[in-house]
Formats: structure tokens, C-alpha cells, sequence
């Protein structure tokens, strides 16, 4: 200890930055390898067949399945019709919980967490139970009446419980997003000679326009995975309220993997795409 | 004219009170004082940006204490400048036009003489990310003249601007000053800027504000 303390302050050697580089690199390397890994995996084993295996390629024949047609046409509907559920939802709420203090934010605040922090077939049991109580048949009578369809194991059922997960993803995304936007603009906006209103509508929300898109991506990818909720909420009839996730479940069920993973393809290749969709329209050159 | 009466306004746990001035119409005021003493909170008081708990907001001779923004004919420059990101120059100066419904006959003319006035001819097509500090505050500037208000607001738009950048803004000011019979009201916490400016001077203290006789 005394050597170094008559040791020469200027003489300090620093240290390599070599190992924090690799260990930042391997750390996060690990984790990017294995998505990559998977994303390979699912493709070589529909492009290669097994030994012995003979017959149609899993992935046309997949396809050629009137029933996994229907289930990818009900996905991608039902996965829109609930995008577009969630923004509406989504931004008065996101907007709400930015700009304005009132009593019991901090309750709304935590209840909007809820379908987040609740595990997915929890909602779907709940949504079912709430469903099966006096006043949700009441309601569910009424929509039968005015849709002529029912709710509870038919495709509303299905958009509803794919809009429970999915809105709260949402609207934790359009609150972040309205909290980064400065409501020193609105304010300009008022002084120019707009209302409140028209100050959101011109302002705010071409300003928010970036992060209604990624609230649109997130909610859209949400829901084209949501499976535990509409299983146990709108069941997995063929035909009827089966989409993509059940047909991978119900197809593995039967031991028909190779099905399962032509599928789990067509869901990978659309969540990609949505996500590149999304990078194209978020990049700077289209947002600015 | 801007006339506050035994104004008093909260700003979160922060509250200025009873504050008077008047600045008669025509006439540049300069409001002075430290940073964080409470004078953009009047000057958004002023503007309606923030409600007043006590006292009276007169612009003209009414009383626009209850009055919203939009209502009190109020040409507002923030500190930043806070230029509508996806909006370009040109959008900038006819938004407040195009909400009072002007044809758009109208709204190009009052942009041709706003760009001319203030050098923006050669930005009119650009947004603000691609603007300098003194060109993003110049647009400012015209976005908040661009209705003709009877009052314009400033909120230190020259604090954030470099030295020379500071001086073009401060000759602009003049030639609107004498160009315009617009009233001003001013914050800054720069004295050369207040006294090159002002024909009245008030100072935020902590005995309220006070009136000071420029002494240039």
C-alpha cells in the first residue's frame, strides 16, 4: 500500500477497453443469436424434408386447408378490427392520463395496468365470468339483438378479448407518447385562435402521429398472438372462432407439427412484416 | 393596452401576488427580473395560459380575466419558439388565418407580406427542424403577428439565440416597434436587451413588481 501511494498520480495506466467491449458484445450477441436461431430453425424444417418423408410441402398443404385459410383470414381481420378499437380507445386515454391532473389519476393509472400485469388466460376466465353475470347478459342479449350475433364463443368474443390485452399496450404507448410532446404548442395553438379541441386535433396529434403507429403496430402484434384469453372466451371452434395461435395449438394437439410450424411461418412472416412496415414509416425520412 | 390589476397567480406550489402594471397602447414593456422569479407565469396569465386566482387581466380596456386564449386577440412567442413540428413556414404563418376561416387569397398575400417582413421567403417550404435558432424564432415571430393581434407576448425569444443571431432579432424588433402600433409585453432577464427595447420597464422583485425609468 505505501508503494503506491509514492507511485506518480500522471503514470496511471489505464485500463483495456477490450473486455467491456466483449462482454457488452457476447451479453447481447446471445440474445440477438438466439432469435435468429429460431427464426432459421422453424424455416429448415419446412424447407428440408425428414427422411423418408415424402408428399406436398407442409406449407402449401397448410395453406390448401380450408380451415387454416379461414383462421388466417379471421386473424388478420380480427387483429385490424382490434387495431383500430385500441387507437380509438387509446388516444383520449393516453391524452387524458398526460394532460390533465384530477382526483384518482393515480387509481386510473394503476387499473389501466391491470390487463398488462394479469396473466392472458386470467382474462379470458374473467371476461367469461363477467359474460355469464346478470347485467354482461343482459348486454350480451342486447348486442345479439341489434348484431344477431352473440359475444361469448362466436368472433366478437374474439375481438374482445384480443382488445383487452392489446388497448393497454396501446395506451401505455399513446400516454408516453403525449407526455413527450410539449403542451407548450397546444397552448401557441389556443393563443392563435383554437379551442381545445381544435388544438388536439391540429397540433397534438399530427405531432403524435410516430407514436400512434408504433400503438398501432404494438396492439396489432398483440393481438395476432393473443391465444390464451380467446381460447378460453370465444373457444377454438373450427370455422368460427379459430385463428392463427389456436390452429397452432390445435394442430400440435394432434401431433401434426409440421402443419403447426407452417402456420407459426405465415405468423412469423406477417409479424415481421409489420414490423418493417412500421421501421419504413418511423424512419426520419417519412416522420419529419 | 395591457393593464393588470392586483394580479395573483399559482404556478404549482409557487404563487406571485398582486401584481400591477400598465403598458398604454403602443408602447414596448419590458418585464424584468431573475430566473424563476415568476414573470412568464404573468405573461402567461396575460395570455390565459395559466388561471389567475385573483385581480384582473384588462387588454383595451376590457376585462379578459375569464376569457380563454383563443378569445383575447394575444400574438404569443414562447421561449422556444414551440413551432409545430410537422407543419412547414408557410403552414406556420396561415394556421391562425385558416382558423378564422380567410380565403386563400387572403391567407397567401398576408404570407408574401409576413415572409417579406421578417426574411422568410426562402423557408417558406421548409419545417422546423431544418431552421436555425434565429430562423425558428423569426417564424415565431410571424406565426404570432400573423393575425394582426392588438398584443404580442414575448417570452425571452432571444435568450436562446447566439450573439449576432441576438442583435438581427433586436433590430427586427425595433422596426416593429416602429413599423406597428402593436403593445408588447416583453420578459427578459437581459438589461442590454431591455433597455435597447423598452419604453417601459417593470421588475420582478420580491416586493412585487416594480416600474424603473429606462435610463438610456
Amino acid at each position: 500500500m505505501i508503494a503506491r501511494k509514492t507511485e506518480n498520480p500522471r503514470s496511471h495506466r489505464v485500463r483495456s477497453d477490450g473486455p467491456f467491449y466483449l462482454g457488452l458484445g457476447i451479453l447481447g450477441g446471445v440474445y440477438v443469436f438466439l432469435i435468429l436461431a429460431v427464426l432459421v430453425a422453424d424455416m429448415a424444417f419446412l424447407v428440408v424434408p425428414e427422411k423418408g418423408a415424402s408428399g406436398p410441402n407442409p406449407f402449401l398443404k397448410a395453406l390448401a386447408s380450408p380451415e387454416i385459410r379461414y383462421s388466417i383470414k379471421l386473424s388478420l381481420i380480427s387483429c385490424s378490427i382490434t387495431t383500430i378499437l385500441s387507437l380509438w380507445v387509446s388516444v383520449p386515454i393516453g391524452y387524458v392520463m398526460s394532460r390533465f391532473r384530477f382526483i384518482g389519476k393515480s387509481f386510473i393509472d394503476s387499473v389501466l395496468d391491470i390487463p398488462i400485469v394479469l396473466p392472458p388466460l386470467v382474462i379470458g376466465l374473467s371476461l367469461l365470468i363477467l359474460f355469464s353475470s346478470g347485467p354482461g347478459m343482459w348486454f350480451e342479449g342486447l348486442f345479439h339483438g341489434v348484431t344477431g350475433t352473440r359475444i361469448t364463443y362466436a368472433i366478437p368474443g374474439v375481438i374482445l378479448a384480443q382488445f383487452m390485452v392489446a388497448c393497454a399496450f396501446a395506451v401505455r404507448t399513446m400516454r408516453a407518447t403525449f407526455d413527450e410532446i410539449s403542451p407548450r404548442r397546444e397552448q401557441v395553438a389556443q393563443t392563435l385562435g383554437c379551442s381545445r379541441g381544435q388544438a388536439f386535433w391540429m397540433v397534438a396529434l399530427p405531432e403524435a402521429r410516430r407514436g400512434l403507429v408504433v400503438a398501432a403496430t404494438l396492439a396489432w402484434a398483440r393481438s395476432l398472438g393473443e391465444f390464451g384469453p380467446i381460447l378460453v372466451f370465444a373457444g377454438a371452434t373450427r370455422l368460427k372462432t379459430e385463428v392463427m395461435s389456436t390452429s397452432v395449438f390445435l394442430l400440435m394437439s394432434v401431433g401434426d407439427v409440421e402443419a403447426a410450424v407452417a402456420v407459426s411461418m405465415i405468423m412469423i412472416v406477417a409479424a415481421v412484416g409489420v414490423l418493417v412496415l412500421v421501421r419504413l414509416m418511423g424512419s426520419e425520412r417519412y416522420v419529419r | 393596452m395591457i393593464a393588470l390589476d392586483q394580479l395573483t397567480v399559482k404556478n404549482g406550489g409557487f404563487t406571485i401576488a398582486d401584481v400591477s402594471l400598465t403598458i398604454p397602447t403602443g408602447s414596448y414593456g419590458v418585464l424584468m427580473g431573475k430566473t424563476g422569479c415568476g414573470k412568464s407565469t404573468i405573461l402567461e396569465a396575460v395570455c390565459g395560459l395559466k388561471p389567475v386566482s385573483a385581480g384582473r387581466v384588462c387588454i383595451m380596456g376590457e376585462d379578459v380575466t375569464e376569457r380563454k386564449p383563443a378569445e383575447r386577440g394575444i400574438g404569443y412567442v414562447p421561449q422556444d419558439g414551440a413551432l409545430f413540428s410537422t407543419m412547414t413556414v408557410r403552414d406556420h404563418l396561415a394556421f391562425a388565418l385558416r382558423i378564422r376561416g380567410y380565403g386563400r387569397g387572403a391567407v397567401q398575400t398576408r404570407i408574401g407580406e409576413l415572409a417579406g417582413l421578417l426574411g422568410l421567403e426562402k423557408l417558406l417550404d421548409r419545417k422546423p427542424h431544418g431552421l436555425s435558432g434565429g430562423e425558428s424564432q423569426r417564424v415565431a415571430l410571424g406565426r404570432a403577428l400573423s393575425f394582426e393581434p392588438r398584443i404580442l407576448c414575448l417570452d425571452e425569444p432571444l435568450s436562446a439565440l447566439d450573439h449576432d443571431t441576438r442583435l438581427e432579432m433586436c433590430a427586427l424588433l425595433e422596426t416593429l416597434k416602429t413599423r406597428f402600433s402593436v403593445t408588447v409585453l416583453h420578459v427578459t432577464h437581459d438589461r442590454n436587451e431591455a433597455t435597447r427595447l423598452a419604453d417601459l420597464i417593470f421588475e420582478v422583485g420580491d416586493h412585487g413588481v416594480q416600474a424603473l425609468e429606462n435610463e438610456w
